[in-house]
């Protein structure tokens, strides 16, 4: 297959880079291995709208943070994508505490990160006075956003303007042609030729940097597990409080509402060889449980609705083993590769500044023709639960549709899982419904739903029951049918 | 608007139940509001028999026991709606619903009848240790599958929890040509009744390993074995017993959960023991007029109780239609020694009722105490008391006093 742009990668910083280069003329692949665009590190964080004062200053960390999240209101409305400023409190205790409090605003003032201030705890109560702590940083930029909507929202609107997603698709080699094109193999589907190749790899960035020709680079995953608490209890939390940072500049165990109103217990963080085992560990949770409750005191097991865990690709320096900076490159000695490396947190707030600098040293090499017909704009699938009364009236009468409620917890229609099934990226999977519409996200976890979604997976795309995934690679839900039966 | 006398949210065991009794308590404008396609409630998938001993005499299977009940609704002209979900009920109780069939509803109801029954207890509530692969199911979602799509959801199973319909399904899963390793109760006694133990396991030499529980589950597409291991007496597991089971299948029946979100939305207080509301001799929450009865009220373990329970419900509903009101219940009835809970939680003190109770562990040879104030009202050996097993005593107007509140022990 022929294409002008290559890009290896489908999370948000991939599909980021896939909306921006379709504001051009350029015919755009994005070669993604697993069944969906947010499996990884883009559907496993907090979703946070971070400020960037945590970031070195002059570090692309910091400047794309501050830019992402500046532009972030406009961007949201654009792509249709939940989004809340809540505004953050970094509380502290101790003198040290306050201190330590003083660098940050120090940090933010010189990154550029508007109306930050040190409040007391008068000011905290107005905030927040469920918050701990004696007195705290006032962060009003700070937000929380949905991070699996971000993510579809990107590649759903780079698909409406022309590039092309490849599911299921694998990179496993690379050759540099005679004619100075790269080929790209992939496990499925053929070989992938093309003028430009883009490394956003995430996990595998180092890996398929060595494979493009520039090696050296190392990747650490950093691994977080988290607890998602029932809404019952996110009615408690109403603006992100993460403890004052630790020396080494991390916060520790925090609790984040999420934009739905559950709330995030966690990150822990600890240093894996393997980024993509996501399995949660009893020690891990009982860690949490016990710094989690210190910070949120509706920490209790009645509102435990799930476990996760995700990993940072943190780009180490070899030698020391310290955290380096994104790295964005675009290298003479390896030409029409561009070669991003050890994009973690904030990478969510950054992934639009990261694509426009990707854009700009594309650009840099060659004239890029404007897309006449680039539409920046993407809609997302309307829902019943977001709806006032006299709207839910309006939309059953215009849908009946809406109003078959597949998922109770979370007020799901059969309208809004049918749209999920026909999404625009081609996803089918039963974890693929349930980041798109939060059918299965509540507290019964698919008890009700998830027999009524498999079925229509099956309807209305004339799958076999053997075909019906849960989400990843061989997640095969079923086995076969009863004895002499045949599947209803 | 459209009003209605009565309004029951939810067409299983006791919505039909209560809503047959209404109808012979002389009420007739009731509206049943039922999710699914079909009324019947969880009975359609528990295609088993076992129920219907106590209130017919013989053993039907799930189908057929709300059968029975089905056609008499509809011999009775009894309104229903079916493929209608409520989205919301105030405290004033305007029941909101949404319906792909009839529309978006407003109902004014006269009284509300929660009868929504209970979900089940997911993995995730548990906090159970390792990946999150597919072939994970509570065991009603299995029943749901097997039983109503003819799927299977896996081959090598291991069972966590010994709750009824996990064992229901050790059965079923066998019969259907699966290998059911095992089923790991962590607490040192089955959860779910001797004759489902018997049954279900025995016959069909199903090991059930009391005092174990699943410490990890593995397997990033599909699920490829979990570990289990014995616990302690406050359930931790015991380092150094851990073995690995390659299964392809884990199915979790490990407790079930009143359905209370449509409760709390009316501004239902829930009592944190059972999960349910709180509610008086009459069935009615702490809401006037709204009335709950069946699993939303507490999990049973036998369905012919639910109906029973619903129709006490019933009793009372249609008295507060007809009178406009119910005695007050000022008496506080108090779970005492060994015992979980009660219900109900408030009584008159004037009025015979029936009280709902179990104990927190297995008991031999103990008594059922009751006593108000200093007075002892009731008094009853038992040989045994499961944890598994509803005790049900009525409680004659005779033996009660109003001035003082009950309490509960077993001793």
């Amino acid at each position: 297959m022929q294409y002008d742009v290559c890009i290896i990668g489908g999370g948000v910083i991939g599909s980021a880079i896939a909306r921006e280069l379709t504001r051009y003329k350029l015919h755009i692949a994005v070669l993604e291995k697993e069944s969906d665009v947010c499996i990884h590190t883009s559907g496993r964080n907090t979703g946070m709208m971070h400020a960037g004062f945590l970031y070195k200053p002059g570090s692309l960390k910091a400047a794309c943070a501050v830019e992402g999240n500046a532009e972030f209101d406009n961007v949201a409305r654009e792509l249709d994508v939940p989004f809340k400023r809540t505004g953050k409190l970094i509380i502290g205790f101790t003198e040290e505490d306050r201190e330590r409090l003083k660098y940050f605003i120090e940090r933010g003032r010189i990154n550029d990160v508007p109306g930050m201030e040190l409040i007391d705890r008068a000011r905290m109560d107005e905030i927040d006075p469920s918050a701990g702590g004696n007195f705290a940083i006032y962060c009003p930029t700070s937000g929380i956003l949905d991070p699996f909507t971000y993510t579809i929202a990107l590649a759903e609107n780079a698909v409406k303007n022309g590039a092309v997603y490849h599911l299921n698709t694998c990179v496993t080699g690379y050759e540099k042609l005679p004619d100075g094109q790269h080929r790209l193999h992939t496990d499925r589907k053929g070989d992938f030729d093309c003028r430009w190749v883009i490394n956003s790899a995430g996990l595998q960035s180092a890996e398929i940097s060595t494979m493009l020709g520039i090696p050296g680079y190392v990747i650490q995953p950093v691994k977080g597990e988290y607890f998602v608490l029932d809404k019952k209890a996110g009615a408690f939390a109403k603006i992100p409080v993460y403890p004052a940072p630790t020396p080494r500049n991390t916060f520790d165990t925090h609790a984040t509402p999420t934009v739905d109103g559950n709330v995030l217990v966690g990150p822990n963080s600890f240093n894996v060889s393997d980024g993509e085992d996501y399995s949660v560990s009893q020690s891990g949770m009982d860690g949490l449980q016990e710094s989690g409750a210190r910070m949120f005191k509706h920490m209790q097991r009645e509102y435990y609705i799930r476990t996760f865990a995700g990993a940072r690709p943190k780009r180490i320096d070899p030698a020391t083993g310290e955290i380096q900076d994104f790295l964005i490159e675009c290298r003479d000695d390896v030409p029409n590769v561009i070669n991003l490396v050890g994009i973690e947190s904030p990478g969510l707030t950054s992934a639009l500044p990261i694509a426009r600098r990707v854009t700009a040293m594309l650009a840099a090499h060659e004239p890029l023709t404007p897309n006449p017909e680039f539409d920046p704009v993407r809609k997302g699938i309307r829902r019943i639960h977001d709806m006032s009364p006299d709207e839910q009236a309006k939309a059953i009468a215009e849908n009946p549709d809406y109003g078959e409620i597949i998922c109770r917890c979370e007020t799901v229609s059969r309208a809004e899982i049918l749209a999920a099934i026909h999404n625009p990226l081609g996803v089918c999977t039963v974890n693929g419904i349930k980041v798109r519409t939060r059918a299965s996200m509540g507290r019964c976890q698919g008890g009700y739903c998830e027999t009524r979604i498999t079925a229509m997976i099956r309807e209305e795309l004339g799958k076999s029951i053997q075909d019906v995934e849960l989400g990843p690679k061989h997640s095969g839900m079923f086995t076969d049918t009863v004895k002499g039966g045949q599947a209803k | 608007m459209k009003t209605h006398q009565a309004v029951i949210i939810g067409g299983g065991p006791a919505g039909l139940a209560a809503a047959l009794r209404l109808k012979e308590k002389g009420i007739s404008d009731i509206l049943i509001l039922e999710r699914e396609h079909f009324l019947g409630g969880i009975l359609r998938q528990c295609i088993h028999d076992g129920f219907g001993l106590t209130r017919f005499g013989e053993s039907l299977s799930g189908p057929e026991y709300a059968q029975r009940f089905i056609d008499r609704i509809n011999d009775e002209g009894i309104q229903y709606l079916t493929d209608c979900t409520v989205l919301d009920i105030s405290p004033e109780k305007i029941v909101t619903a949404a319906s792909k069939v009839h529309g978006f509803l407003q109902i004014q109801a006269e009284a509300v009848l929660l009868t929504m029954g209970c979900r089940e207890r997911t993995r995730g509530a548990l906090a159970t240790p390792g990946t999150w692969p597919a072939g994970i199911y509570t065991a009603g979602v299995a029943q749901n599958y097997i039983n109503l799509q003819n799927i299977m959801v896996g081959r090598k199973v291991v069972i966590l929890g010994s709750g009824d319909i996990g064992l229901i399904m050790a059965r079923r899963l066998t019969l259907e040509g699966a290998h059911v390793l095992g089923v790991y109760e962590v607490q040192p006694y089955p959860s779910g009744l001797p004759r489902n133990i018997e049954q279900c396991l025995n016959d069909y030499h199903i090991p059930l390993h009391l005092s174990h529980t699943v410490v990890d589950v593995r397997g990033r597409g599909r699920l490829s074995s979990v570990v289990v291991a014995e616990c302690d007496e406050r359930f931790r597991p015991i380092p150094g017993t851990e073995t690995e089971i390659p299964c392809d299948t884990l199915i979790l029946s490990v407790g079930l959960i009143p359905e209370n979100e449509l409760s709390l939305a009316a501004s239902v207080p829930l009592d944190p023991r059972t999960r349910g509301a709180f509610v008086d001799e009459h069935c009615q929450t702490q809401v006037s007029g709204i009335f709950a009865a069946g699993n939303v009220l507490h999990v049973h373990d036998l369905v012919d109780f639910v109906s029973l329970e619903a129709e006490a419900l019933a009793d009372s509903a249609a008295e507060y239609l007809t009178a406009g009101s119910l005695p007050v219940c000022p008496l506080e009835v108090v779970a005492g020694a060994n015992v979980g809970h009660v219900i109900p939680q408030r009584i008159s003190g004037t009025r015979t009722f029936t009280l709902s109770l179990r104990v927190r562990r297995p008991l031999n040879n103990v008594t059922l105490v009751i006593r108000q104030g200093t007075r002892e009202i009731i008094r009853r050996k038992m040989r045994k008391a499961l944890p598994a097993e509803m005790i049900q005593i009525k409680i004659p107007a005779e033996k009660l006093q109003s001035d003082a509140s009950l309490e509960v022990a077993v001793e």
